[in-house]
């Protein structure tokens, strides 16, 4: 499950290095675990048709302006990929049960729980996550937005947060601070920072 | 996840031939998903239906056409459900997330899988995942569970909005199979618990959900879906009610109401719509009626908060679609 992604010139933005890191660590365990998993020894899995069994499917994604073709396990989520496959690990598993919004990203510019999309039947799609939205140093506005009205405090909900609030001002769902709770409501915040997220979407709906 | 199979069908009798063959079908995914990762779902074939042309609404005879592969983004927002059946826009904005209305379908809402939490906690008896396992709500926690078509092998409710407001409107179900193309009322898509809870709809092996057809009446002008529920966006009902009302000088000509959060399916109450016809649209006889919705009901020690709530409920919708402007 770790690197499938077709290497990029310029290794995709990810520094080659020795040490192992946390991170390394995290996805070999999580490898194995996937591996541990896909070895037939159940009932259940010999009545799975046989070669469905650790093979691998070849999918096309274009990953915030990227192409990217992928070799994936067909019950990867657009999550893992993004997360374990693409290392782009801004995209955050929060409940993993689509139930807390923190996996937010915009598919085929639609906001989606991305954790609930098996990536294998998105092929083709374009992909937009928190690391698509700055523009080299220039955050969008949105992100400015959070750190001025001070939208977050322990961070992990953010991206999420910044991700279903870019699509809510663009459905138009931003009239009033209701309407904003309302239509910002599958997103959950346990540090509890909804007065400052509804200010922040608020305030760039507003101009323009 | 058990591993599995996934087949992307390229047309609707190849999505057919592979579902009667023991295929799955996925469109949303968004239930589906979800259990299968917590393995209370473990199908070995998904048969991927999203390519197939089941994405339009559109208005033919009386009726209008919502195809089964509308996400309930598309259908909340669309100008032909909005104008001629605004009852399903709101019922569907009371629904879900922003998020999960954009992947989920409308068939697929109205076949997601039960919201009980038994259902999906592997260790706990639950004849519906697991038949003659037992029925852990019945001793434990049950206090949003169903009032109404209960047994004593499951108590659990069947969670969408919008099939509540279809149920109201007598919407149909067209469903394509191997043997041909068949009809019927959305209501008779859900079955009882009754000793085989694992049983809960009425499609036959192969069918596939074409279309949901609801009749534009003059009812449906002065309609609105409330839902009560513990906090106030994105939580399932504790009780919601769909009302549907036409009023003739200040008398009820028709009246049609379903409830959600009560009942094992969609429950469709008509005693009260009965006892409506002809009386005043006044708080006095909804009150009346809606006390009828309780019979049959069977409430345990921990919903019984329910027998007061629902009435009240009905009361409350009766009088939000009688004020529509």
């Amino acid at each position: 499950m770790s690197q499938h992604a077709e290497p990029t010139a310029t290794g995709g933005g990810r520094a080659p290095s020795l040490k192992v890191t946390r991170r390394a660590a995290i996805q070999a365990a999580a490898s194995a675990m996937a591996f541990a998993r896909a070895t037939p020894s159940s009932a259940q899995q010999a009545a799975a048709p046989a070669a469905t069994i650790e093979e691998k499917i070849t999918i096309r994604l274009v990953v915030n302006g990227q192409a990217r073709t992928l070799s994936i396990d067909p019950r990867q989520s657009i999550l893992d990929v993004l997360r374990e496959t693409l290392d782009l690990t801004g995209t955050k598993k929060g409940c993993n049960a689509g139930a807390c919004g923190a996996c937010t990203i915009l598919l085929n510019g639609q906001r989606i729980n991305s954790c609930l999309a098996l990536a294998v039947m998105h092929d083709g799609a374009e992909i937009t996550t928190i690391e698509g939205l700055a523009k080299g140093d220039d955050l969008h506005p949105l992100q400015q937005a959070f750190i001025d009205r001070e939208g977050f405090q322990c961070g992990y909900c953010t991206p999420g947060q910044i991700m279903s609030g870019v699509a809510c001002i663009s459905e138009g769902h931003t009239g009033s601070p209701d309407e904003i709770k309302a239509w910002m409501s599958g997103n959950i915040c346990r540090c509890g920072a909804y007065a400052g997220i509804v200010e922040a979407i608020s305030e760039v709906a507003k101009e323009g | 996840m058990v591993p599995f199979s996934l087949q992307k069908a390229a047309g609707v009798a190849d999505a057919i031939s592979a579902g009667a063959a023991g295929g799955r079908y996925i469109a949303g995914g968004t239930t589906l998903v979800d259990l299968m990762r917590e393995e209370v779902e473990q199908p070995g074939r998904l048969i991927d239906i999203n390519a197939l042309p089941l994405k339009r609404i559109h208005v033919e005879g009386d009726d209008l056409v919502i195809g089964a592969l509308v996400t309930m983004s598309e259908c909340a927002a669309h100008s032909d459900v909005r104008r001629l059946q605004p009852v399903i826009s709101e019922s569907l904005l009371e629904g879900a997330s922003p998020q999960l209305r954009n992947l989920a379908t409308m068939g697929g809402n109205l076949l997601q899988r039960t919201r009980c939490p038994y259902f999906r906690m592997r260790d706990a008896g639950c004849n519906k995942r697991t038949p003659n396992s037992g029925c852990s709500a019945i001793d434990g926690h049950h206090g949003n569970h169903a009032l109404l078509g209960t047994s004593s092998h499951c108590l659990a409710t069947h969670a969408s909005d919008v099939a509540v407001a279809l149920v109201a409107l007598d919407a149909t179900m067209h469903v394509l199979g191997p043997n041909g193309e068949r009809s019927f009322p959305v209501e008779d898509l859900f079955r009882l618990p009754g000793t085989t809870p694992h049983l809960e709809h009425t499609l036959l092996p192969g069918e596939l959900i074409i279309s949901i057809h609801v009749p534009v009446g003059t009812h449906a002008r002065k309609a609105r879906y409330l839902k009560v529920r513990d906090r106030s966006s994105y939580e399932f009902a504790v009780v919601s009610a769909a009302a549907a009302i036409d009023i003739e000088k200040d008398v009820i000509r028709s009246v049609r109401i379903a409830c959600g959060g009560v009942g094992t399916k969609p429950w469709r109450m008509r005693d009260t719509e009965k006892a409506l016809i002809g009386r005043p649209a006044d708080r006095a006889s909804f009150e009346q009626a809606a006390r009828l919705s309780l019979n049959g009901a069977q409430p345990r020690a921990g919903n019984a908060f329910k027998m007061e709530l629902m009435p009240a409920t009905i009361v409350r919708a009766l009088e939000l679609a009688r004020d529509v402007a």
